[in-house]
């Protein structure tokens, strides 16, 4: 039993433990010291002390040693049987599918619980992974057990003299000390096989981090047609590949590996996505317009084709307006100065915008609402909502007239709306429309409760009592009457109707 | 409400200690680079930072100055930076680029990156890569929990949803285990753990791992059952909008990490003003999980009664007057001013809403739920597109919604009804037509449907809903609808999976249920500590289902106890799908 650092040194040399056939024994001891979790274990079978300079505390001492790295090589796949057939005491979920191929040695298992009352077996589990994970990753003080740090780099050996255990670091401990921030060796994972048992490990433990790094590994160290190639069977390793590049801003070789993967759609929203980096318009434009020959899907392309149009126009339309307000010569621009740039603006904001700015100009004109609406194939419905915005917020009361106004064959004219006219009040309210235009459009509502309630609601008098009159609600309409000022003419319109015998009142 | 409740919840444990925890580790961090030094933080950890520590406890360990970290050059004349982040790789590119300029530029600085709640290898490959590894230190603060009430602990990490869901990357997974393993270790063990979703049981199997490989500590009494959430076990519920007192102030106003920022508007003054919102409000905790009819009655009859309390003033002598000054005018100035600001509130919520049609919005959100008069929600859907200005940046977020299944475009082969057809064709604008098809697919072709009758999720109703006294969980609904996260929550702890296997089917499976410490945790369920229940909600949960699962507490007899990865709700859940920004 070691009871303080300064003895270690003689203890190493002079250890029973020097039974041990191992090369370079020694090593492999202080490199198990640092093993946090052959410590833990540890602790378990003796529920001792914390402290970390214990490894004799494991009692393989009457273990014929030669015999257990035989036993370890030949029980590590019983192991994985024994296992599982433990009372985990924290157990898996039960519909958990294992990846059967893999193997395991019996690394990914409680070794705490082995230990509880089955020493045997327990000691070569422990020692297995202690050896798996000994030399490699060996970083002199970037572990966190400060008793190792004291004296391990004296004992370490070069490398080519532990190489023949490299193989034996399993990419189940691996990936297992990486998931615990200990130091850790990728380099001996040098085949292809070794490097996607590695992978492949890091996903099945579900560690995103880890899948990342284990990429990134695979990225510096294979080339990229077979790094590909091997993703298009691994999905979640795929995503998150993706993403990363996607996050280390490595557009080109995204690119390549969508194009691999045929997702060409991808592909070409991602380039798309590029514009959003460029500040110029006229730089974007033409980016945009290089857009338009990308594999979108059909309804997608269309769209492209729009942006890069709408911002065309834009352009033109932008350089003319801007001109014709700093000329001050156009009433409109006077009036209504321009609150920002029509740059990079929504279809609907822009067709908006020409209504108010460029309404009656002919269809020829790029800035003229009817060109927008051929160009860009807007719904009689959007383009109504946005004309009439426009021309109620400049109060061009007779414009929004004319918006409703058809006539029939036989020259009558007629109101009609394709979004209702509760809709169209509802907006003309919004821009304090007065009651008397307010009052037509609330008339032309169909349902009589909704006409009512609108009226109601935006105070249209005259609406509210013809409304009553054709209702043949005397009631209500005397009730109303209290409402109204006195001796108004709304009061003066109840008296005559309320006085005129020709109605038959319900009520 | 609570005299109702059948049998007595147990006391949930206390989380400050999580607190302490975290502020403790972040202390010692900061101790480890000794001297004067500045420290820039990153703008989503100021929140959780200041609900832990404050600037004096930083100034007791020699932070000097305090900056957010924004994408421009530092101004920092101290010969010691430390960068308080998120493991993100623009933000160690940044930090990367400072360290190189001053290298350049012959200055020496030390540098300490402190990762909160980990450091993620691809950070690290940034600092290799640029070639400061080792002129910078790492550390990880390993704050995981923010406990934002008794009853509610976040993980504070929105970036959650995004990642798992819609990139499918698992780097969030392991800090959910270690998370839990934390909730674990300090309150644990639990006897029942419980989950539905691929991302629960991984997070379930990381959990265990980390729990295998600790120490095992001599047993203690178990406590408690878990549950696990997918958040894409249940997008409905998360997308509808919220009608409970605390869910209204979180989509009007925006909660963030338990605390809401009042305008102008709300404490007419020209000034804004912070307030936290969580349980000590005791106003504020009397209506939080109200629907929102209910909740001008609470506040008036709470005026009268302030003002009850007020008048006993009067009529009182001196030795009296003197008690009721040093005793409760105190608490009444502070009842008062709670009452005023969220009186004030209430106002602002119903003038924004009544200027929104939202009674109309929330008609047209009932009928989708229910499956009623869908050509009608469709053609209001399509109107409200219509009088809205959407920008091409929307390309991508379609894009996005495709690849969560949240947006399903209608197929032209599909065979559809005539009426749905002229719908469809009085749609000329195709992101019209494109999200009316996807309600469209939402109503008719979406598991959704056949859970709710499963689930009874849409609770028939004669007359009209109590809300007042509400009679389920689908109260936080107006009575509409049953939120199904809650319910599966209410299913599985009545019964376990068993009888649900019609419902897991139409949910993707992946459900679970393990019983830690092996046999006799059947026996035990009885319990009292049982009835204690940690529900997980892996990328994120709404303050509506907080309020449906307070609801199914106080009825069974539960404590529940909240615990997911950031608080959400239909804007941010949008939000974070958006592509726009680069």
């Amino acid at each position: 039993m070691i009871q303080n650092k300064p003895d270690e040194d003689d203890y190493w040399n002079n250890s029973k433990f020097k039974a041990f056939t191992f090369e370079d024994e020694d090593d492999e001891f202080s490199q198990l010291k640092e093993s946090k979790r052959a410590v833990n274990s540890i602790f378990v079978a003796d529920d001792d002390d914390e402290d970390d300079d214990d490894v004799e505390k494991v009692s393989w001492s009457g273990e014929p040693v030669g015999s257990i790295t035989w036993s370890i090589r030949e029980t590590a796949s019983t192991n994985r049987m024994t296992g599982e057939e433990r009372d985990y005491g924290f157990p898996k979920t039960e519909t958990t599918a294992q990846i059967p191929s893999l193997p395991k040695q019996g690394s990914s298992y409680s070794l705490s619980s082995l230990f509880k009352g089955r020493s045997k077996l327990g000691n070569f589990q422990v020692l297995s992974d202690c050896i798996h994970w000994v030399p490699v990753g060996y970083r002199p003080g970037a572990t966190n057990n400060p008793s190792v740090r004291s004296f391990a780099p004296e004992l370490r050996k070069p490398k080519s003299e532990y190489k023949d255990y490299i193989s034996d670091w399993s990419p189940e401990d691996t990936v297992r000390r990486m998931q615990k921030g200990k130091p850790y060796s990728l380099e001996s994972f040098r085949s292809l096989k070794d490097k996607l048992l590695l992978l492949d490990e890091a996903v099945q433990v579900h560690d995103g981090n880890i899948i990342t790094a284990v990429l990134i590994f695979l990225k510096r160290s294979l080339s990229k047609e077979i790094l590909f190639r091997e993703l298009v069977s691994r999905q979640i390793a795929l995503q998150h590949f993706i993403h990363f590049l996607k996050e280390a801003g490595e557009q080109i070789l995204l690119l390549e590996l969508l194009k691999t993967l045929g997702r060409t759609e991808d592909m070409a929203l991602l380039q798309y996505r590029e514009h959003l980096n460029i500040q110029d318009e006229v730089q974007r434009k033409d980016f945009l317009k290089g857009c338009i020959s990308l594999p979108f899907s059909v309804d997608d392309a269309s769209h492209v084709q729009d942006h890069y149009t709408l911002l065309e126009r834009q352009i033109i339309v932008e350089v003319n307006d801007k001109h014709l307000e700093r000329a001050g010569q156009t009433e409109i621009f006077k009036k209504y100065p321009r609150k920002a740039s029509i740059l990079n603006m929504p279809i609907i904001t822009t067709l908006y915008y020409s209504c108010f700015y460029h309404y009656g100009e002919s269809e020829g004109m790029y800035s003229s609402p009817t060109n927008i609406k051929k160009t860009f194939k807007i719904s009689d419905k959007q383009y109504l909502l946005a004309a009439l915005g426009a021309r109620a917020k400049l109060k061009a009361w007779k414009d929004v007239d004319t918006l409703f106004t058809t006539k029939n064959w036989l020259g009558y004219t007629k109101k009609k709306t394709p979004i209702g006219f509760h809709r169209v009040a509802d907006i003309l309210h919004k821009n304090n429309a007065p009651v008397q235009v307010l009052q037509e459009y609330v008339c032309l509502v169909d349902d009589m409760d909704l006409k009512l309630n609108l009226a109601l609601k935006y105070k249209c008098h005259d609406v509210i009592i013809d409304t009553y009159k054709d209702m043949k609600d005397r009631h209500q309409l005397m009730l109303y009457r209290c409402k109204v000022d006195r001796s108004s003419p709304e009061e003066r319109k109840i008296d005559d109707i309320l006085s005129n015998t020709q109605i038959r009142w319900k009520n | 409400m609570a005299l109702n409740s059948r049998r007595d919840a147990p006391e949930p444990p206390d989380f400050s200690h999580l607190k302490r925890l975290a502020r403790d580790q972040l202390i010692y961090l900061l101790e480890q680079l000794p001297g004067k030094k500045d420290l820039f933080i990153e703008a989503d950890l100021m929140s959780p930072l200041d609900r832990i520590a404050n600037v004096s406890t930083l100034k007791q360990h020699e932070v000097d100055k305090l900056y957010k970290l924004e994408n421009k050059p530092i101004v920092s004349t101290c010969d010691q930076l430390c960068f308080l982040i998120r493991p993100r790789i623009h933000s160690v590119k940044w930090i990367a680029n400072i360290v190189n300029t001053d290298k350049a530029a012959g200055r020496f600085r030390r540098y300490k990156l402190i990762f909160s709640p980990q450091k993620f290898y691809a950070c690290e490959t940034i600092l290799e890569e640029q070639g400061i590894y080792g002129d910078v230190s790492c550390d990880e603060w390993e704050f995981y929990l923010l406990p934002l009430d008794d009853d509610l602990i976040s993980l504070e990490l929105p970036e959650f949803f995004r990642d798992y869901f819609l990139e499918g990357d698992q780097r969030w997974v392991s800090t959910a285990g270690k998370a839990l393993h934390l909730l674990h270790s300090v309150y644990g063990p639990f006897s029942k753990i419980y989950g539905i979703g691929r991302c629960a049981k991984m997070t379930y199997e990381t959990w265990r791992e980390l729990v295998e490989d600790g120490e095992q500590r001599p047993r203690q009494p178990e406590v408690g059952n878990v549950f696990l959430i997918d958040r894409d076990v249940d997008f409905v519920t998360s997308l509808c909008s919220q009608v409970v007192y605390e869910g209204l102030v979180d989509d009007i106003f925006r909660i963030k990490c338990g605390c809401v920022e009042f305008g102008p508007e709300v404490t007419s003054s020209d000034k804004s003003l912070k307030v936290m919102l969580n349980s000590s409000d005791k106003v504020f905790n009397e209506i939080r999980n109200e629907h929102f009819s209910n909740v001008f009655g609470f506040l008036s009859q709470k005026a009268k009664s302030l003002q009850t309390a007020y008048d006993k003033r009067r009529g009182m002598d001196i030795q009296q007057m003197k008690t009721f000054v040093s005793q409760e005018l105190k608490g009444l100035k502070q009842d008062h001013r709670l009452l005023s600001l969220h009186i004030s509130a209430c106002e602002s919520i119903m003038k924004k809403k009544t200027k929104q049609d939202f009674q109309e919005l929330l008609k047209t959100e009932h009928c989708l739920l229910e499956g009623f008069n869908i050509r009608e929600s469709i053609s209001y859907i399509e109107e409200h597109i219509n009088r809205q200005s959407y920008g091409t940046e929307h390309l991508l977020t379609f894009a996005n919604l495709r690849k969560l299944g949240l947006l399903v475009e209608q197929q032209p082969g599909d065979t559809i009804t005539a009426m749905e057809n002229k719908v469809g064709k009085l749609v000329t604008d195709k992101a019209v037509g494109k999200l009316t098809d996807a309600f469209n697919s939402l109503a008719k072709k979406s598991n959704f449907r056949a859970l709710s009758k499963k689930l009874v999720l849409i609770p028939k109703v004669d007359g009209e809903y109590d809300l007042c006294t509400p009679r389920d969980m689908a109260y936080i609904f107006s009575g509409a609808y049953v939120p199904l996260s809650c319910k599966l929550v209410e299913q599985v702890l009545d019964r376990g999976w068993t009888g649900l296997e019609e419902v897991t089917r139409l949910l993707n499976g992946n459900e679970f249920a393990v019983t830690a410490g092996g046999s006799g945790g059947e026996m035990k369920t009885k319990h009292d500590s049982q009835r204690l229940v940690f529900v997980v909600f892996l990328g994120g949960c709404t303050f509506s289902e907080i309020s449906a699962l307070r609801f199914l507490g106080r009825e069974r007899g539960y404590k529940f106890i909240i615990v997911t990865t950031a608080i959400t709700n239909s804007a941010r859940l949008l939000e974070s799908v958006l592509d726009s920004r680069v």
